[in-house]
């Protein structure tokens, strides 16, 4: 991969802790990379695994999924659901062959934008790391 | 779908706030192609007037059926915008916003890169919009009473409060008598009005008030249900006396065999009561229990004879037949006000509570210095012989606070003001006594507290900052170890008496009631509220609030502050009578359903329940939402392995195509 390549991040963001946080960011004026899109989802515990495999297939080339601390979420359970869900996806993932740095979990709260700015930089350099994703890719958009 | 959406897209310039970043003629160009879209305009401010007066005359004009606004976070105008939708006659739920302030041009520089980000973010809400579906926000009826949890002093304002409002209440309290740790103390800071001479009044209107039905030494059990619609269960446990035939006269008392033998909890064990007692003599109600773990009658089934406190009782209250008793009832709110406990200092071994027994803890030393405490408000250190009046006192601060080595990293609040509040208690009393405060901080934050630290100074008590690190017995004397650390001096300080100002801990039974509720513990142990600034006495669950230490530690005017605005919030939901419920939730597709039950046991709300329904000729077992349990966090739909289970506004098929979208927008 070039220098040039810029990865094509898809976030899932619980709208209680890591929205919020990522809002504070913004409102903080702090600086961060734009590859990260984000979707909002009331809980990360609503993110079904198969939007990750949807993503990763629709082009995106890293998944980020990012909730409340653990004991921390808004429905007080979610994220525990989230992180079984995708503990277990991260193996299922590197068993078929996709790359580890290409799925990223975070805990970041509604308080913490600076943690947010180094989740999209850290997320961001791993998936420069291992450049585009192609394996799951379909050809265009099919809605 | 016959009938096409028709999407009208607004970018917000928000001043100079996104355009600076944004090209937002670009976006609302690029949003005009988008497929469905019939309108994309850029405006200054869409969420002024003007701004919203656009977007109402679109949905009028161009018969739009969905609206899409890029602009702030949906955090900041969700609610403003699905507004301007419903003045417009259109359903609130078909709006979609795209955050392209706080997710976009505030956190990047770039101008080309910032404009390909908001475009996607938009595109990626069009998706969406396309999809959403309309929502209606169902009103539940609200229950007209309240249960309120504890019976100290925050407690017994909110139960006040909300009696006053001409609302039923039910107030629930563990031990015989309302009035919790406030009872127990001599006088508060840092006025040294005397606590029960302000306590007691508000006590008996507890007993008294016509809306209140007050339930001591009783428990909850159970509470289910939902925001307005609570079913509660009271376990009253047994008395052994008939509580409407003692006049709390305490002729039994007098009689009990084991009278002045058991260590009573009010006086902190200092003080000594019978089997059948009543804790203090302001006790509401002032109506005597029988310990049923030391009553001769209850333990052994034999007293004498024949137990005493029957034949002393003239109206013949005494009843060892009584049994629980199980209340039932439903309220619409609930107030949590269960208190704390005070840090057991034992835990701390280099301070030897429980080792010697002049060492003591605040809330004993307040027992003793109070006239209706065990010594009659003398301070004396043992009994007999070995009784001693010291003339020697050290306070020690911050035990069980600010120390991570008992894990318990918080200022409990209190500490620092009741030991200058104790200091000058001794002084006053034993006018003789040196009396020295180690401490780390003095933290003297209220109103007047400052001022009350300076006067205990010019009175006498001196402040000498640092932690001891050792308590060590030398003859009679007990040593502190310490060192000045303003001074930069160690010091080995002979004293008669150590009090140890013990911080505030979650009581140990708090999580009787997180089972209960399903309420969540901050880091420290406590309640968590649900904000904690703009939400100080809401929990996570709607209709359950928090009021004094339960939520962690206070004083008594915050105490109270927040049991007055625990009462409102409860008053705002009864007084309104109905509240609305999310509409976000989730929603079964019984013809799709297998009734495995995944979601029922994922739900922590317990909102999910299997049911039995006729398909097409079958009997098949399907899930089914409450709706007002449902609180839409979507967990369930995630589990769901046929995708029979979805959450509203964020469906499946609502969700992948902003996935699609952005994938493919490289």
């Amino acid at each position: 991969m070039s220098e040039q390549f810029e990865p094509n991040v898809v976030a899932f963001l619980c709208n209680w802790c890591t929205y919020a946080g990522a809002d504070l960011a913004g409102t903080s004026r702090m600086h961060y990379e734009p590859n990260v899109n984000i979707i909002r989802v009331m809980c990360s515990g609503r993110v079904n695994p198969l939007f990750v495999v949807n993503a990763l297939q629709q082009g995106a080339d890293s998944v980020l999924v990012s909730g409340c601390h653990p004991g921390d979420c808004h429905y007080m359970e979610g994220n525990y659901y989230a992180r079984r869900r995708f503990t277990l996806m991260k193996e299922l993932l590197d068993y078929v062959g996709v790359d580890p740095q290409r799925f990223h979990m975070s805990w970041v709260s509604a308080s913490e934008g600076n943690k947010w700015k180094d989740v999209v930089g850290e997320v961001v350099k791993e998936t420069k790391e291992v450049g585009s994703f192609e394996q799951f890719q379909r050809d265009k958009i099919n809605w | 779908m016959n009938n096409k959406p028709r999407i009208g897209v607004y970018v917000c310039h928000c001043g100079a706030n996104i355009a600076k970043t944004v090209d937002v003629e670009a976006v609302s160009e690029f949003a005009s192609h988008l497929p469905y879209v019939k309108v994309a305009r850029n405006y200054a401010y869409m969420c002024s007037d003007p701004g919203q007066l656009l977007i109402r005359e679109d949905i009028k004009n161009e018969g739009l059926t969905r609206v899409v606004v890029a602009s702030c976070s949906p955090r900041m105008h969700e609610l403003t915008f699905r507004k301007t939708l419903a003045a417009a006659g259109l359903n609130p739920y078909y709006l979609e916003m795209a955050n392209i302030r706080e997710h976009c041009s505030w956190v990047h520089t770039d101008r080309d890169e910032a404009t390909a980000k908001a475009k996607r973010l938009v595109y990626s809400a069009v998706a969406k919009a396309r999809l959403l579906e309309p929502l209606t926000e169902k009103e539940v009826e609200v229950e007209p009473s309240a249960l309120i949890v504890g019976g100290g002093i925050a407690g017994i304002q909110a139960a006040l409060d909300i009696a006053a409002a001409g609302f039923k209440v039910y107030m629930v309290e563990k031990t015989t008598s309302v009035g919790g740790k406030m009872s127990q103390l001599d006088k508060t800071f840092p006025t040294l009005d005397c606590s029960a001479c302000i306590l007691t009044p508000k006590m008996v209107d507890v007993a008294s008030h016509p809306n209140i039905e007050l339930m001591t030494y009783s428990k909850v059990e159970d509470i289910s249900g939902y925001v307005g619609n609570f079913d509660v269960k009271v376990r009253k446990k047994a008395r052994y006396v008939d509580m409407d035939k003692c006049t709390g006269c305490g002729a039994c008392a007098e009689e009990c065999r084991l009278r002045g033998t058991i260590p009573n909890d009010y006086d902190m064990g200092l003080g000594k009561r019978g089997a059948i007692y009543l804790p203090f003599p302001q006790a509401v109600p002032a109506k005597y229990t029988i310990d049923p773990d030391r009553c001769l009658m209850l333990t052994r089934g034999k007293c004498g004879k024949g137990p005493k406190c029957v034949e002393a009782c003239a109206v013949g209250a005494v009843n060892f037949e009584q049994e629980d008793e199980i209340v039932e009832f439903k309220v619409g709110t609930v107030i949590i006000a269960t208190g704390y406990e005070i840090f057991d200092a034992s835990k701390k071994p280099e301070y030897g509570y429980g080792q010697y027994p002049n060492v003591i803890n605040g809330l004993e030393l307040e027992r003793l210095v109070a006239a209706s405490g065990p010594t009659g408000g003398e301070i004396v250190i043992g009994k007999g012989d070995k009784a001693m009046v010291p003339k020697e006192v050290a306070f020690i601060s911050c035990v069980g606070s600010r120390d991570d080595s008992v894990d318990k990293p918080y200022c409990s609040r209190v500490c620092c003001m009741y030991s200058a509040k104790l200091a000058h208690l001794i002084l006053e009393k034993l006018p003789e006594a040196n009396v020295r405060i180690y401490y780390m901080d003095v933290r003297a934050f209220g109103k007047g507290y400052e001022e009350f630290y300076d006067r205990v100074r010019r009175e006498g008590v001196h402040y000498i900052r640092g932690n001891p690190s050792e308590i060590f017995k030398r003859g009679d004397k007990l040593v502190v170890k310490a060192e000045d650390t303003l001074a930069g001096r160690p010091l080995e300080d002979e004293v008669d008496l150590v009090v140890l100002a013990v911080g505030l801990e979650p009581r140990q039974d708090a999580r009787e009631i997180i089972d209960i509720l399903k309420l969540s513990q901050s880091a420290d142990g406590f309640y968590m509220e649900a904000h904690p600034k703009l939400a100080p006495v809401d929990t996570a669950t709607d209709g359950v609030y928090l009021a004094g230490c339960a939520q962690g530690p206070k004083d008594i005017p915050d105490t109270v502050a927040q049991a007055k605005g625990a009462a409102a919030s409860a008053l705002i939901l009864l007084s309104s009578g109905q509240v609305k419920v999310q509409a976000q939730i989730s929603i079964v597709d019984e013809s799709t359903c297998r009734g495995c039950g995944f979601c029922v046991e994922i739900c922590p709300y317990g909102a999910i329940e299997l049911v039995e329904i006729n398909r097409m000729g079958n009997m098949a077992q399907v899930a089914r939402v409450n709706e007002a349990l449902c609180k839409g966090c979507g967990a369930c739909a995630a589990g769901c392995l046929s995708g029979s289970i979805q959450q509203r506004s964020f469906k499946d098929q609502q969700i992948l195509p902003q996935i699609a979208v952005l994938g493919a927008m490289k």
